[in-house]
């Protein structure tokens, strides 16, 4: 037991040292982009105070470093991120930490409804399409799969807005919860109504990926001996596909689906701001919209961190569960 | 697909491949031959469902949205043409360099790349142009420094495949310099998958810059985009406007599959195994 596990404790540290590595590259980068912008910071943030008188706006100047060399600020941005302070957002006058915190979880809610969703509807067809290769179905699936990849996903929102919120009416326009209600009034049942249009959206924006891998995969280990064996046997379609196709195909997709996290968060931006969703994603775009450098850097930084989640989590898998990955390490 | 049964594929891909050009370039050269006035402000035209004088209807100031959105798509296409030019030669640069560079080139080259898709697209174009201060030259850098990474995977393998492959020692042996080998083996071998990774990469930078402009960081408002016109055809979706919504966009999926298509057929032609199916 004990052989087994170390190595894969070792793979497990050396991936979390590179996403390490990975992570705080990004936050150099996120901030020598966010310093070459011609926006200033200071102007933005005394925008919302009214006029100000030059002392004044010295003062804010040295309080927040303005004046410093880039390299300093980045190390005392990086000194105060790393004791969790991630500054106060310009745009919402709070801590950074809060509303990522906050605004995380309505994503997440929404990123996991998309998630089971696109995997569900893309295994599902993929398994299809695999094994009626080249019939009708797998023609006409592939043909749709390749439809829903080349539709933007804003667009499909606002078509899914119009025909099931406007026209049909059976959905609310937008937002997270009722207008006009406290936040401790709002049911379960009435967060996830709000939230299923925007899931539906960014799982059919991204289901196709994953139901034509699915395919692939399915019809490789068709033509595998194996297979043609337990043919040979007598096995029926439906036996073969339970006990030979799904076992095989199984972990390579769930794999794909934890390395798609970026495409997942990217779409989640345009979801959420088609449907005022008080998300990250739209968070996100309100706060390069307005300028607001502390929360962009934040959520850049936490979306990346998300993302290495993601790929960690698919590699582990991988090793847990395929020997051959797992024996190469040793 | 009929009408070309009677020949081979290879001709029957080609006549398509002539047929879907031309509708892109007329397609864009159309959009940039409407005058300023077709697409003037009209407020007596206001909000006008589609008809046969205005095929896509009017927006809310009266804009001819037919014309506004072949105007848009132009602008469109000129952006993913020259990001994805960029992005495409970006990516063959640093793909063969860490093929043939040092060891320690290479992991740094796939450092890079990992980093690049460690942060979500869609977050990193709208670090990337707020930087530049938005505008179009944000949107352009944006996408152009952001679609490499996959293509530039797909060169560096290639290039590893072919540095083993028996002509190119051969070749060595022989005498030749790096530079003769890289002209008369690599590149012949490379063009293909560089014109596939071009055309194939022009459907995803014309759905970032729509997608960019929508959440209002691309082009100014007056200006006619697809992301714009649909940005703001949301105000008025729920007073049941369904037109500045549907039709723009329809007609970008159309250019999207368009295009995929053309580089779909690229691919099976210039493939050697499947040209001649």
């Amino acid at each position: 037991m004990k052989e087994k596990i170390l190595p894969f404790l070792g793979a497990f540290f050396a991936k979390g040292v590179r996403m390490l590595a990975l992570l705080l590259v990004v936050s150099i980068a996120a901030f020598a982009l966010v310093s070459l912008s011609p926006v200033d910071p200071v102007q933005q943030y005394l925008l919302g105070a009214g006029p100000v008188s030059e002392e004044q706006r010295a003062q804010v100047e040295e309080y927040w470093g303005v004046n410093d060399p880039p390299v300093e600020r980045y190390f005392n941005w990086l000194s105060s991120l790393l004791s969790g302070d991630m500054g106060i957002s310009t745009l919402y006058r709070r801590p950074v930490s809060d509303i990522i915190g906050e605004r995380f979880f309505n994503s997440i809610a929404l990123m996991l409804c998309a998630w089971l969703l696109s995997g569900g509807i893309g295994f599902a067809l993929g398994c299809v399409m695999g094994a009626k290769k080249d019939r009708w179905p797998d023609r006409i699936l592939k043909k749709v799969c390749y439809l829903f990849s080349s539709l933007p996903t804003f667009w499909l929102g606002l078509v899914l807005l119009l025909v099931f919120a406007v026209w049909l009416a059976w959905f609310p326009v937008g937002f997270s919860a009722p207008i006009g209600m406290l936040d401790s009034e709002v049911s379960l049942w009435q967060r996830f109504y709000h939230l299923l249009l925007p899931a539906l959206t960014l799982s059919l924006a991204s289901f196709s990926n994953i139901a034509l891998h699915t395919r692939q995969k399915l019809i490789d280990v068709l033509e595998d001996d194996y297979v043609l064996f337990a043919r040979a046997r007598g096995e029926g379609e439906g036996t073969i596909l339970r006990r030979h196709g799904l076992r095989n195909i199984l972990i390579p997709a769930l794999t794909l689906q934890f390395s798609s996290f970026a495409e997942l968060f990217g779409g989640s931006v345009l979801a959420e701001t088609v449907f005022s969703y008080p998300g990250l994603g739209s968070a996100a775009a309100e706060a390069g919209l307005n300028s607001d450098i502390p929360l962009l850097l934040g959520i850049t930084l936490f979306s990346a961190l998300f993302v290495c989640v993601g790929n960690l989590i698919a590699d582990m898998l991988y090793r847990v569960v395929d020997p051959r990955i797992r024996e190469e390490r040793r | 697909m009929k009408l070309f049964r009677w020949k081979n594929r290879r001709t029957r891909t080609l006549c398509y491949m002539t047929l879907l050009g031309l509708l892109l370039l007329a397609a864009y050269l159309f959009g940039l031959l409407i005058p300023e006035e077709a697409v003037a402000t009209d407020f007596m035209n206001a909000k006008l469902p589609p008809s046969l004088e205005h095929p896509f209807g009017t927006d809310s100031l009266g804009r001819d949205l037919f014309f506004r959105t072949l105007k848009g798509l132009s602008v469109s296409i000129t952006v993913g043409i020259f990001a994805s030019l960029i992005s495409a030669v970006i990516a063959v640069l640093v793909g063969v360099a860490a093929a043939v560079g040092s060891k320690w080139l290479d992991n740094a080259i796939c450092f890079v790349i990992d980093l690049f898709m460690g942060v979500p697209h869609t977050v990193l174009v709208l670090l990337i142009s707020f930087a530049l201060g938005r505008g179009l030259k944000g949107l352009l850098v944006g996408i152009a420094v952001t679609h490499w990474t996959g293509l530039a995977r797909v060169i560096r393998g290639e290039v590893l495949t072919l540095r083993n492959h028996p002509f190119v020692a051969v070749s060595r042996r022989l005498g030749k310099s790096s530079g003769w080998i890289l002209r008369h083996h690599l590149l012949p071998h490379l063009l293909p998958q560089f014109l596939v990774g071009l055309i194939l990469m022009f459907p995803h930078a014309i759905l970032h810059e729509a997608s960019i402009s929508f959440l209002g960081y691309g082009l100014s408002p007056e200006q006619p985009a697809i992301g714009i016109i649909l940005s703001e055809s949301m105000k008025y979706l729920s007073a049941g406007l369904w037109w500045p919504a549907v039709f723009p966009g329809l007609t970008l999926v159309l250019i999207v599959l368009l295009v995929d298509k053309f580089g779909d057929n690229l691919k099976r032609i210039l493939d050697p195994y499947s040209a001649q199916e």
